[in-house]
């Protein structure tokens, strides 16, 4: 069980905000924490504590592929992201670096900034305790659960070369 | 129920007779791409799996690209760490500097693309290759470790939206703003985890290096690829660069799509992305009175020959304005000596431009042409988010060289119609 406060912005969210290419030349995941945000929020790496959740809207990710934009949000502490929408390569690295994220359309947009939140990723139930709701997200396919139960997709390659 | 292109190339490459929309696959990769930013996360992550070789040292591709030549010492030991790695586990196509260009320039032109294939790249402008008919699609340094490791990856099967195009561009139009008015029309979110396939009467009337333009936008669009039918000039590029076998998909008749979307290529007209979204489209006549700072003309979207031969058409006999710094950069060294060749080299610098060697720099805000505070560049790159060339309040407006040529010259956002008449 994830349980933090919310942090919310809106939609297309990009990775270039979230992490800007001036300091992509380091994949030190502390180093890219501590500019996490940056252009888009300059309060967030003050702001943000082990377990927070960061909530957002449409299209959360969009653009570059780089894999420094998950590594820096779960290296600043965010605990789990839920969006109304995931862009595709951010969706795709977040399971893989074993990121939890959570598509909820009712939940994006109903919780608001602040509000104190509880994520249970393998039910996919999310609590907001501030307003006392509770919202339903889709569970992932089983497939992309055996990725994440085996703590990212580097663990579950290596578990599969190991059995042929 | 009939499969569309993609969902063919894919449904081959996972040994299955047929796939539908939705359905997670393992499919065999043809190709393993990435830079020198996306590479070196990709070894540290490649060592943990252990697995002592790459699945096949000829498919596995590494072009240091992004912050080179080297731009600072965390770059250059970016870079380094990529090439031990390359000369360990012998990749065959690692291009050092000097044969490298921008990745999504140099693949194609090396040849290690061909209809039918399926690559994945550590960029998320991989999708360039769809022009060639192929499934290419951008992912992470992750997914390019265990792609190194096993040669496969996952996919969830995406649905298509089909563009058919008809008619031809006008004079001054080209694959930039049809992909451009695409992206204004349907929004960055309005193919998500969908192919863009394009077909039509109206492809016939498209260069290769408009194609690839086109392709390598569609993840503006958030689609996971753009693919092109494949037609005679498709194979014509191909025999001039590969040698390789290749397999032509054609989408069944029946084939479904989420869309179907018809575009008339002769009313497009010179079109502009406006901060901070490429969905954020005028016509060139709407633009209205936009100052400018400086023009970047390059990139993997637009550094290619037609690129840098509409730019000098604009630029002959004419010089920059004084307050525009104007940047170009061919995309490949090939590239560079052909334009050399062709004499668009003198042009550009006899024009007041200074001409780049091949690198991403500017267009990600990396080095070689950065913005300051306030200002403001017209820029023939992919992207126009806050903060993308440079300082957080800085602009970018995204065009097609023509449009970016008129403008060094005018200083303000212009037609190529008005300048050279």
């Amino acid at each position: 069980m994830i349980q933090g406060k919310a942090i919310k912005y809106g939609n297309n969210v990009d990775t270039d905000v979230i992490i800007p290419a001036r300091y992509l030349n380091t994949s030190d995941p502390k180093e890219l924490a501590a500019h996490c945000m940056e252009d888009l929020d300059k309060t967030f790496k003050d702001r943000v504590q082990e377990g927070d959740i960061l909530v957002a809207g449409k299209n959360f990710g969009c653009g570059s592929s780089r894999e420094h934009a998950p590594i820096a949000i779960k290296a600043s502490g965010i605990g789990c992201i839920i969006a109304e929408t995931f862009a595709r390569i951010f969706y795709r690295n977040a399971i893989n670096i074993g990121l939890p994220i959570m598509e909820c359309p009712e939940a994006a947009r109903d919780i608001e900034d602040g509000d104190r939140v509880s994520v249970d990723v393998s039910s996919g139930i999310i609590r907001n305790l501030t307003k006392n709701k509770v919202y339903q997200a889709e569970p992932f396919p089983p497939f992309m659960q055996e990725i994440m139960k085996a703590d990212g997709l580097i663990n579950y390659v290596k578990e599969r070369m190991g059995s042929k | 129920m009939g499969m569309t292109m993609t969902q063919k190339i894919l449904a081959d490459h996972a040994g299955l007779n047929s796939v539908s929309a939705g359905q997670l696959i393992m499919a065999r990769l043809d190709l393993v791409m990435g830079n020198d930013v996306t590479t070196p996360v990709a070894v540290r992550e490649f060592e943990k799996i252990k697995a002592g070789r790459v699945f096949d040292k000829s498919k596995v591709a590494i072009v240091p690209d992004h912050f080179t030549p080297n731009k600072d010492i965390k770059s250059a030991e970016q870079c380094r760490c990529i090439r031990e790695f390359a000369r360990t586990f012998e990749i065959e196509n690692y291009f050092e500097i000097g044969q490298m260009g921008i990745e999504h320039a140099l693949i194609p032109e090396k040849g290690l693309v061909v209809p039918g294939d399926v690559v994945i790249g550590a960029d998320s402008h991989t999708c360039t290759y769809g022009a060639l008919g192929a499934f290419s699609t951008g992912v992470g340094s992750t997914d390019m470790a265990a792609a190194m490791a096993t040669g496969e990856a996952w996919f969830k099967v995406p649905e298509a939206i089909k563009f058919i195009l008809k008619g031809k561009l006008n004079e001054w139009v080209s694959g930039k703003d049809v992909i451009l008015h695409i992206i204004g029309m349907i929004g960055v979110d309005g193919a998500l985890y969908q192919s863009m396939e394009f077909t039509g009467d109206g492809l016939a009337g498209l260069s290769m290096d408009d194609r690839f333009t086109i392709a390598n936008m569609a993840i503006e669009a958030g689609a996971k690829n753009g693919i092109f039918e494949v037609d005679e000039k498709t194979l014509e590029y191909e025999r001039e660069h590969s040698t390789r076998e290749y397999k032509v998909y054609k989408a069944d008749e029946d084939a479904e799509y989420s869309r179907v979307i018809e575009i008339d290529l002769s009313i497009i007209k010179p079109t502009v992305a406006f901060p901070h979204l490429p969905e954020n489209t005028r016509t060139i006549d709407e633009v209205g009175d936009i100052p400018i700072d400086q023009v970047v003309i390059g990139s993997c979207t637009n550094g290619r020959m037609e690129d840098l031969r509409a730019a000098a058409k604009v630029l002959k006999g004419r010089k920059v304005h004084p307050r525009v710094r104007t940047i170009i950069f061919p995309a490949t060294q090939q590239i560079y000596l052909q334009a050399l060749r062709e004499g668009l080299l003198e042009i550009f610098i006899e024009a007041g431009a200074a001409v780049s060697t091949p690198t991403c720099g500017p267009c990600l805000g990396g080095h070689m042409g950065i913005l300051a505070r306030g200002e403001r560049a017209v820029a023939t790159t992919n992207r126009n988010f806050v903060g993308r060339m440079g300082h957080p309040e800085s602009e970018v407006y995204l065009a097609s060289p023509a449009v970016a040529a008129a403008s060094a010259v005018t200083g303000k956002i212009s037609s190529p119609k008005e300048v050279v008449g």
